[in-house]
C-alpha cells in the first residue's frame, strides 16, 4: 500500500510543480525572449544550473538554504509552525528549481519564434499588452506550453537526488516513487521495483509518445502560412 | 477632415530618416519611394509601433506622441488600423474571430460599416469560417484589410500590402482595395514602392526618397513632372487621369467618364456614376496629331498644347502635354520632327479607349467579363 501513497505522492508533486513552473516560467521566459539586458546571460546562467549541476549539488545548497538555520528556513517555520526540509512544500520548492530549466527554455523558445509581428498585429487592433499576451502570444505558443508542461512533469516524477537530499523518506511526505525504488533495490524487493519502475516506465512513454505523435499530427504552427 | 501632422527624425548607421509631414487625410495618400527609403519606418512610427525618442505624431487634435511634453500614445489607444505586408492574421483563430477581435476592442469607437458590407467589398463570404493556413496569400490579405478596416479606425495604415504577392494575385486585390477605399470614407496611408499601385489607387502622393521628403501633391501633379521622374521612374509609367464616371452607354458598350479639361471613353467598367476613379495612360498608348482626326477608330481625341519635349537620347521622345491635366506622349524623334513640335503648341492627343486600364473598378471577375465581351 505504500508504494501506492508514494505513486499518489510523485502525481501530486509533480501536479503542483508544473502548475508552480508555468506561472513562474512564462514571465522568466517571455522576458528573456524580449530583453536586451545585460542580465539576460546571468539570468539564463542560473536557470539551465539544475542542467548541469549533479542533483546532490542542488540538493546540498537547498538543504542548507532551506534549514531551520537559514533566513528562509526560520521565516518559513516562524510563519506555518513547520520546516521546509524533510517536507512536502520543502520537495515543491526543489522541484521547482530543479524543473525550472525545462519550463523556461521551451517557452522561451516558443516566444521568441513569434517574433514581434502578432503582438504588434494585435496592439494595432485594440489589444494592450496583457490582453495581447493572453489572446495571441500564449495560444500561439502552445506547443511550447505542451512540452514544457509534458517535460517538468516527467521530469519531476524522475528526480530523486534533490528530493533525498532535502526530503529524505517519509512516507505520504517525502517518499516518492524514485526514492521507493531505491529502497526496494537496496532491501533486495526486486519484485516491488520492477512494478514500480516498469510502471513509471510504461507511463513516461506514453506521455511522451502521445505529446510526439500529436505534435505531428496537429503541428502548432507559428508562423501564419 | 482630419489632418495628420508629423516630425520624425531617426538616425542609424546607415540610415537616417528626416521627414515633416502635414497631411490633410482624404482618399488615398500614397507614401512612395525605393526600399530602404524609409517610408515603412514613418508609418511606423505613426502607429506608435516604434517608438523614437523627439518625435512628434499628431491626428486630428490629438497628440499621439509629443516627448517634448512626455506624451506617448501607446498604440492599442490610437484609432489606427494596421494592415502589414506579411498580414500577421492570427493562425490559431478562424477568419471569422481574426475580423472579430479587432471589431470587440475597438468597442469604444461606433462601428462605421456593417461587417455585411466590408464581407461583401472584399468578397469574405466563402471564407469566413475557414483558418488562416488555408487560404491562399491574396485571400489572406484580404481578410486582413477586413479585419483593420472593421475598427472602424480614424486612418488607415498600409504597409505595402501587396509587395510579397505575385502578379496575379496582385491584379486579384487591387480592385478590391480600390473599391474599398472610394466606399468606406476612411482615409487611407498606403505605403508602396511599386508605381503601379499607387497610379491605380492614390489621389495623393508622398515621394519619399532617402529619408527625405521629396514632394508631395495631387497624384497628377507629382508624377507630371519631370523633375520627379529619376524617382517616379520611368516616364513609361505615364500620367493620371483624375476622373469621375459620367455615363454608361450599355448598348455601345462604353462608360464615359469626366475629367478637368475633357472627356473620356473607355469599355463598360463596373462602376456606379460620380465615382472618381484613377484612369492610368500609359505614355506609349498616346500618339499625336496637329489637326482633329475625322473618320478613325480612336475614341479620345483631347486638344491640348506642348509643354515640354524630353529627348531621352534614344530613338524616342517624351512628350508633356496639357490637355486640362498633364499627360505624356512618347513618340519617335522623326515624329516630333516631322511634325515640327515645339512647346507652346496646339496638338490633339489620341488615346485608344481600351488604353483606359481595364480593371481599374469593382470585382476583376465582373471586370473580365464585361470587357471579354466585346
Amino acid at each position: 500500500m505504500s508504494d501506492l501513497d508514494a505513486v499518489w505522492l510523485s502525481l501530486q508533486l509533480a501536479g503542483i510543480t508544473v502548475i508552480l513552473l508555468m506561472i513562474i516560467a512564462t514571465p522568466v521566459a517571455w522576458w528573456l525572449a524580449n530583453t536586451r539586458s545585460r542580465l539576460a546571460p546571468w539570468v539564463e546562467s542560473f536557470v539551465a544550473l539544475p542542467l548541469v549541476l549533479p542533483p546532490t549539488v542542488l540538493g546540498f545548497y537547498l538543504l542548507v538554504l532551506l534549514g531551520n538555520d537559514s533566513p528562509i528556513g526560520a521565516f518559513w517555520v516562524s510563519l506555518t509552525g513547520s520546516t521546509l526540509t524533510f517536507s512536502f512544500s520543502g520537495l515543491v520548492l526543489a522541484s521547482v528549481l530543479y524543473s525550472l530549466p525545462f519550463a523556461v527554455q521551451p517557452l522561451q523558445g516558443a516566444f521568441e519564434s513569434l517574433g514581434r509581428g502578432p503582438l504588434e498585429a494585435a496592439y494595432t487592433l485594440g489589444a494592450g499588452p496583457l490582453d495581447a499576451f493572453f489572446s495571441v502570444a500564449a495560444p500561439m505558443a502552445g506547443r511550447g506550453y505542451l512540452t514544457a508542461v509534458v517535460l517538468c512533469f516527467a521530469h519531476t516524477l524522475g528526480e530523486f537526488g534533490v528530493v533525498l537530499m532535502v526530503g529524505g523518506n517519509i512516507p505520504g511526505q517525502t517518499r516518492v516513487i524514485a526514492i521507493a525504488v531505491f529502497e526496494h533495490v537496496e532491501t533486495l524487493n526486486y519484485a516491488a521495483a520492477h512494478i514500480l519502475s516498469g510502471g513509471l516506465l510504461a507511463f513516461s512513454f506514453t506521455v511522451l509518445f502521445i505529446v510526439y505523435a500529436l505534435n505531428r499530427r496537429f503541428p502548432i504552427r507559428v508562423v501564419g502560412r | 477632415m482630419n489632418v495628420l501632422a508629423a516630425k520624425c527624425r531617426v538616425v542609424h548607421s546607415g540610415f537616417s530618416l528626416d521627414a515633416e509631414l502635414d497631411l490633410p487625410l482624404e482618399g488615398v495618400t500614397a507614401l512612395f519611394g525605393p526600399s530602404g527609403s524609409g517610408k515603412s519606418s514613418l508609418l511606423r512610427i505613426i502607429a506608435g509601433l516604434d517608438r523614437v525618442a523627439g518625435n512628434q505624431v499628431m491626428l486630428g487634435g490629438e497628440v499621439w506622441q509629443d516627448d517634448s511634453k512626455g506624451v506617448f500614445m501607446p498604440p492599442h489607444r490610437r484609432s489606427i488600423g494596421f494592415v502589414f505586408q506579411d498580414t500577421q492574421l492570427f493562425p490559431h483563430l478562424s477568419v471569422d474571430a481574426n475580423i472579430a477581435y479587432g471589431m470587440k476592442r475597438a468597442g469604444r469607437r461606433a462601428p462605421r460599416h456593417g461587417i455585411g458590407q466590408i464581407v461583401d467589398i472584399l468578397d469574405l463570404g466563402a471564407l469566413m469560417d475557414r483558418r488562416p493556413s488555408t487560404l491562399s496569400g491574396g485571400e489572406r490579405q484580404r481578410v486582413a484589410i477586413a479585419r483593420a478596416v472593421m475598427t472602424s479606425p480614424k486612418l488607415l495604415l498600409m504597409d505595402e500590402p501587396l509587395s510579397s504577392l505575385d502578379i496575379e494575385r496582385k491584379d486579384e486585390i487591387l480592385p478590391f482595395i480600390e473599391r474599398l477605399a472610394h466606399e468606406i470614407g476612411t482615409p487611407i496611408l498606403y505605403v508602396s514602392h511599386a508605381i503601379d499601385e499607387v497610379l491605380r489607387l492614390a489621389s495623393t502622393l508622398v515621394l519619399i526618397a532617402r529619408g527625405r521628403i521629396v514632394a508631395k501633391g495631387p497624384i497628377e501633379e507629382v508624377t507630371s513632372r519631370l523633375d520627379l521622374h529619376p524617382y517616379t521612374g520611368r516616364l513609361d509609367a505615364g500620367a493620371v487621369l483624375r476622373s469621375t464616371v459620367s455615363a454608361h452607354e450599355r448598348e455601345r458598350g462604353i462608360t464615359r467618364m469626366v475629367f478637368p479639361g475633357g472627356e473620356l471613353v473607355s469599355p463598360l467598367i463596373d462602376a456606379n456614376i460620380g465615382t472618381s476613379i484613377n484612369v492610368r495612360i500609359r505614355s506609349r498608348d498616346v500618339s499625336l496629331s496637329l489637326d482633329a482626326p475625322k473618320r478613325t477608330s480612336i475614341l479620345n481625341i483631347l486638344p491640348g498644347r506642348v509643354v515640354q519635349i524630353e529627348d531621352s537620347g534614344g530613338p524616342q521622345a517624351h512628350v508633356l502635354l496639357d490637355v486640362g491635366s498633364p499627360l505624356w506622349a512618347r513618340i519617335t524623334n522623326v515624329s516630333v520632327k516631322e511634325l515640327g513640335l515645339k512647346p507652346g503648341m496646339s496638338v490633339y492627343a489620341l488615346i485608344k479607349a481600351v488604353a483606359v486600364d481595364r480593371r481599374s473598378m469593382g470585382r476583376p471577375t465582373a471586370m473580365d467579363i464585361s470587357l471579354d465581351r466585346e
